[in-house]
């Protein structure tokens, strides 16, 4: 292609605009002065401020708890569903069912977030359970829409691994279970690893889906957050964003890293071009 | 290289008929969505053969390999190997091992752990299973690469580690899917000779599929030719080539030049076919199973029929053509003639003389002749 100033232009615009503010954020994170937009000079204080506040450290703690917990759970069901849609013969609306799953990832959170609420009253009414909002309740609702993203990652992996692999074991002697645990965990591996990773960073960010679904003492990291900005923008504010900037990008990175490596690595495909 | 000298002609038991065979096909059909893959497949194979299923893409031949390797449960009909019924027998409960088209390597493990894999589920002290190994990498020549991880191997070291893999567990049986697919075609044809070599030191029992009739002809003791799902023809490599039994397998294994005709002379030891298209009478010097009037099938080998300027003195068989194409291919030339009929035929002569002059050319006519007992004659 031509080398020319237009198309290069049109990048450098690109990711200004997406990263200016969050730059810009950052940068005002070291500010010394109590005035967000006028600086007066570096200074850690708010970072220090920020791990004196009880508040923002529980709420912090029961984020990253939510988080691991949701992750998990949606790992082991969404692993579960996609291996069911992949490897179980063809059958009519599979490709529906598998649309259906990933829907949630499209679906407003403000839907979600209603449609699990009502959900919870009304199971609370007939069973008693779930009892109120709470933790529990929160982690349940991120579950389903981690899943999701959990099914996505699992099932492309899935596809693209030579189904004739679990077969040579199996026909070595390896029974169903073995093979799974010999074959397709480990060559699924990245997969697993970057769908709890994207199910982790995604609970951890979510804030309307909890506010729906969230009861008296239960309020995440992005919910205290979202009610200190109420009140006024804050410099420790500023400095929390930071931080769970700083760990959603190690997230994703880490994430994309192990999906790409996966789809590098070419023996997955050794031989299956040549028939 | 022929394979057949290399067996002695009491080592056929195919032709013994007291014969026990050691796989036995019982009418097996396998549907799918009711579309019959195999269909109504009888089959039986002696130990220590090696057998190939010859077959285009459709023709149900790995279909057929699959349900003997347990992946596919028949439709109808039974499978036995070494006197058992395996049927309803799951892949990890067989005395059989494959070796997959696509190698199917564990990528996650080395060399060694591979070629392991199936010793270990067999739970074989570790110290055996190590010497296990080191015999089968000396087998197959990869004795220094047992550390190395499959994607770092070349295409036909995978090739090898699948075949020591396969061997490993020392079936009975084993199932090869297009064993030499992936690989070039000089590798194919060294790896060929070797795979024959291996087989015959171990005396295992090898079914092998394959669409390449080449690779068929020079691998195997008996050939069964599949055609959609069902078996056309089975047999030794001279069996299939010099007698084929229908027109399809003629046409299917080599080439073939067919012509129809109508019995003119039906006696027992020979019978007279009129062929417009083939501009005379074919004489064949045997009784054939036909009837008189009866429209049927005559095909000959392109390398059977002579060619020649003048008119060969006492041929039975003689016919007019024009030299239209020739096809120089170094140890042969294939020359396209047309008949005075139209009809295009195929005639392949060995160059057995360097820079030969005087050979037929481009727009010659030709005589085209051949013995009576040169072709085959075909009423399916």
């Amino acid at each position: 292609m031509r080398k020319g100033w237009f198309l290069p232009t049109a990048a450098i615009l690109g990711f200004t605009f997406l990263y200016a503010p969050i730059i810009s954020l950052v940068v005002f994170s070291f500010n010394e002065n109590r005035l967000v937009t006028v600086w007066s000079g570096f200074s850690l204080k708010w970072y220090g401020e920020l791990f004196a506040d009880p508040q923002i450290l529980g709420a912090a703690g029961l984020s990253l708890q939510i988080a691991f917990a949701s992750a998990s759970i949606a790992l082991v069901l969404g692993t579960l569903m996609a291996i069911a849609l992949v490897r179980f013969r063809r059958f009519r609306g599979r490709t529906m069912l598998a649309g259906m799953i990933s829907a949630p990832l499209v679906m407003p959170d403000v839907i979600t977030g209603l449609s699990l609420l009502l959900l919870f009253v009304a199971m609370e009414s007939l069973f008693g359970w779930p009892a109120g909002r709470g933790t529990m309740t929160i982690i349940i609702a991120h579950t389903t829409f981690c899943m999701a993203y959990v099914f996505v990652v699992v099932q492309s992996r899935l596809v693209d691994m030579d189904i004739s692999l679990e077969e040579a074991a199996m026909d070595l002697g390896a029974t169903p279970l073995r093979v799974f645990i010999d074959i397709t965990l480990p060559i699924i591996a990245p997969a697993l690893i970057s769908g709890w990773l994207l199910g982790f960073t995604l609970s951890l960010d979510d804030l309307v889906i909890s506010s729906f679904v969230s009861g008296p003492g239960s309020s995440t990291l992005p919910m205290v957050i979202f009610s200190k900005i109420k009140l006024g923008v804050s410099p420790d504010v500023n400095a929390l964003a930071t931080i769970i900037i700083g760990l959603v990008a190690l997230g994703v990175g880490v994430a994309t890293a192990l999906q790409l490596r996966g789809q590098r690595k070419p023996y997955s495909r050794v031989g299956r071009a040549q028939k | 290289m022929p394979k057949q000298p290399l067996i002695a002609a009491d080592a056929r038991p195919w032709r013994d008929a007291t014969a026990k065979p050691f796989v036995r096909i019982n009418n097996v059909t396998k549907k799918f969505a009711d579309v019959a893959a195999v269909s109504d497949v009888s089959l039986e194979i002696y130990q220590g053969e090696l057998f190939c299923l010859l077959g285009g893409s459709g023709s149900g031949k790995s279909t057929l390999l699959r349900m003997l390797a347990g992946f596919e449960t028949p439709t109808a009909g039974t499978i036995e190997i070494d006197g058992q019924d395996m049927t309803a027998v799951p892949p990890y409960s067989r005395p059989v091992n494959m070796m997959f088209q696509s190698y199917a390597l564990f990528p996650h493990m080395n060399v060694e752990q591979n070629i392991a894999y199936g010793l270990k589920r067999e739970n074989i002290a570790a110290t055996e299973v190590g010497q296990r190994v080191n015999e089968l990498l000396a087998l197959v020549k990869l004795a220094e690469y047992g550390k190395r991880k499959p994607h770092q191997l070349s295409g036909g070291q995978r090739q090898r580690v699948a075949l020591a893999r396969a061997l490993a567990k020392r079936p009975k049986l084993l199932l090869l899917d297009e064993p030499l697919g992936a690989l070039d075609k000089k590798l194919r044809e060294e790896t060929q000779f070797e795979l024959v070599k291996i087989q015959e030191t171990l005396g295992v029992t090898f079914i092998v599929v394959t669409h390449d009739q080449e690779e068929a002809m020079s691998l195997a003791t008996r050939i069964g030719v599949m055609n959609q799902g069902e078996i056309a023809q089975i047999g030794e490599p001279t069996d299939i080539y010099e007698f084929p039994n229908s027109r399809f397998v003629a046409n299917f294994i080599g080439s073939a030049n067919m012509f129809e005709g109508v019995v003119t002379e039906d006696e027992s030891d020979h019978i007279t076919i009129s062929s417009a298209e083939a501009g005379c009478d074919i004489y064949v010097d045997h009784g054939v199973d036909c009837a008189p009037e009866q429209r049927l099938w005559w095909a000959i080998r392109p390398e059977k029929i002579v060619l020649s300027r003048q008119r060969p003195d006492g041929a039975t068989n003689v016919t007019r053509g024009l030299v239209d194409d020739i096809g120089y291919l170094g140890d042969t030339s294939v020359y396209q003639i047309v008949l005075d009929s139209g009809k295009q035929v195929r005639v392949t002569k060995a160059n057995t003389r360097r820079g030969d002059l005087d050979a037929i050319k481009w727009d010659e006519r030709v005589y085209l002749s051949w013995a009576g007992n040169a072709g085959s004659v075909l009423t399916a």
